[in-house]
């Protein structure tokens, strides 16, 4: 566009107050968990906090077995779900790019039109349940809804047609190449940025993903990080009433503070990891809507 | 001419093979669960099992449909969809222009990541950084804010009136930035000569984004906007369920089709009610993604989504 350096000015200051509304809100949780209880019953959570505290911290640190514990969860789940979904996503998407590949057309509609219509939560939660008996184990975590997403083949697919060339694979072929060697020799090699935005995405959904836990599992064992913050949410008590908490008593429980600390401490991975995936996050949604 | 369908069988016999993984994930996440749908007309009894429990006809959609409940999540989640559509779409397109005019690259990159953050921070924690703000007790807007302008404290998590103003700017504030990148990426495609063609013709700004941007923008804004319709049945669980800490005083307002079943389902047992008004759902959302994508492809096949 032919750009002016008044629209500019005014692009600034809208989209920086915007970006301001964001951090704000992370601000406000970090000061206020490093608040004193007391000063927040008189003034509530605040931006200048009057006394400084470590409290909170402390006490998560005498429950730290159960926060842990969640943590490994999720890290486990994060991993296996993120490498084992995405390997079924891309070897599902490829077969769906090769347009001489027979019934390839039925094939893409079944995945397709999974995107279209479902039986909703009903329906999954008692086959789920009934069939699979996923309830409590930590299949419920990695397996529901997120391990292979339509939307997510049909990415990769796109991504197939457009980025390696026809010719290629017709040369590897004339050569006498089998499927196999062609996809591991030729293409593999090729799919390097959407096995990176795939498994960013993947990754991301594994971690934030708290859905799963609150319908699979009442055992608060297999708490992921999120699970363990959805709980505490309507139970601040929490942590101080599962068997893992150790010495810890509710009297004592400075609970608005600690309702912050734990949210820091849940948001801290995701925050600190963000700077090095920005980029290639940003690119990866540009690749913008996808077809079937 | 059979032995070549047979030798082309086998050349891409490894292909079928790697699609059958996910094909058979998908048969178990998707397929059964669709034929599961037909327990919305039966009377579970677990005993029985699911297949041999008794029919019951439409008894279940009756009981469903007699309550306001049916109207409400119905009301609730077609309202907020629709809001949520048209406000994400013109606040989205805008910051898209805007953020093509900052010429700085490093200032650019910074204000995309800024605005793509919340998109990657889960419901349950934005849920913790509302509370900081409306907390009844010691929430920032009732202990600074409406101090400072000496009003009575408000108890937001019991009001029903504040809360499809703090939904909106929620959804708001967690997906404008997707949506934005989304349509930046379309209009830094835009080619530049028709913007020099526009100045040469002494266009201003104002009538360059109107008669050169939006009509470029046109496929990817009826195609995000034929997302949204598409599943205008649908809701955001997390926005419905933890925002509002699933407060039982806010139902009226924050009720929706989804948190309907999984409360229905998971905290009342109610197996009839909730796959009932699932089965509803999945109908009735397929009905309009079906005839919303054929409007479409009616004025113009290449905005369709299939």
């Amino acid at each position: 566009m032919i750009k002016s350096r008044k629209m500019e000015v005014f692009a600034y200051i809208v989209i920086g107050l915007i970006g301001i509304s964001i951090i704000l809100p992370f601000l406000l949780l970090l000061m206020s968990s490093f608040t004193d209880e007391i000063s927040i019953t008189r003034n509530g959570y605040s931006f200048f906090p009057k006394e400084f505290s470590l409290n909170a911290y402390a006490y998560l640190g005498k429950s730290s077995a159960t926060i842990v514990r969640a943590y490994l969860v999720s890290i486990f789940v994060t991993v296996v779900g993120t490498v084992w979904g995405l390997v079924m996503t891309v070897l599902c998407a490829y077969p769906l790019s090769r347009r001489e590949l027979p019934g390839r057309k039925v094939m893409n509609f079944y995945v397709f039109f999974t995107m279209l219509f479902n039986g909703g939560l009903v329906p999954t939660y008692l086959t789920y349940t009934q069939y699979f008996h996923i309830k409590n184990t930590i299949w419920a975590l990695l397996v529901p809804n997120i391990l292979v997403q339509a939307y997510n083949v049909m990415l990769a697919k796109t991504f197939f047609q457009t980025s390696i060339p026809v010719e290629v694979l017709e040369a590897a072929r004339v050569d006498g190449a089998r499927e196999t060697t062609i996809f591991g020799k030729v293409v593999l090699p090729l799919a390097k940025p959407i096995f990176a935005t795939l498994g960013l995405f993947i990754s991301v959904t594994y971690w934030n993903d708290w859905t799963n836990g609150l319908i699979y599992l009442t055992d608060s064992k297999l708490f992921s990080l999120q699970n363990l913050l959805n709980r505490m949410t309507s139970n601040i008590q929490f942590l101080s009433s599962t068997s893992l908490g150790g010495n810890v008593t509710a009297a004592d429980l400075p609970s608005q503070t600690v309702r912050m600390a734990i949210a820091i401490i849940g948001v801290v991975p995701m925050l600190a990891a963000y700077p090095f995936f920005q980029k290639y996050f940003v690119k990866g949604i540009a690749l913008g809507a996808v077809k079937g | 001419m059979k032995k070549s369908k047979f030798e082309r069988f086998r050349r891409f016999l490894p292909l079928y093979i790697m699609f059958l993984p996910a094909g058979i994930y998908f048969f178990i996440n998707n397929y059964l669960p669709m034929g599961g749908l037909v327990i919305a007309f039966k009377k579970i009894n677990f005993n029985l099992g699911i297949w041999k429990s008794p029919w019951v006809g439409l008894k279940n959609f009756e009981y469903l449909f007699k309550t306001s409940d049916a109207w409400i999540i119905t009301r609730n989640t077609l309202f907020y969809n629709v809001l949520f559509i048209a406000l994400n779409t013109v606040v989205c397109v805008a910051l898209a222009i805007l953020l093509n005019e900052i010429r700085n690259k490093m200032a650019k990159n910074l204000l995309q990541s800024i605005l793509m953050l919340p998109y990657l921070i889960s419901m349950v924690i934005i849920s913790y950084l509302v509370y900081g703000f409306l907390s009844g007790e010691s929430g920032f807007i009732n202990n600074t804010v409406l101090k400072a302008f000496d009003m009575e404290k408000i108890s937001w998590y019991a009001q029903e009136k504040y809360w499809p103003f703090i939904l909106t700017f929620v959804q708001l504030w967690k997906n404008c930035g997707y949506l934005s990148i989304v349509y930046f990426s379309a209009v830094v495609g835009i080619d530049p000569t028709y913007y020099e063609a526009a100045a040469l013709d002494g266009a201003t700004k104002w009538q360059q984004i109107r008669h050169v941007v939006l009509p470029e923008l046109t496929s990817v804004i009826t195609i995000m906007v034929l997302l949204g319709v598409s599943k205008i049945f649908y809701s955001d669980f997390g926005l419905f369920y933890q925002v509002p800490m699933n407060a039982g005083a806010l139902y009226n307002v924050t009720n929706t089709i989804d948190v309907y079943v999984y409360n229905a389902l998971l905290s009342v047992g109610n197996i009839s009610m909730s796959s009932a008004a699932g089965f509803y759902q999945s109908v009735v959302g397929f009905a309009v993604v079906i005839l919303a994508n054929w409007m479409v492809k009616r004025r113009n096949p290449d905005n369709a989504l299939f």
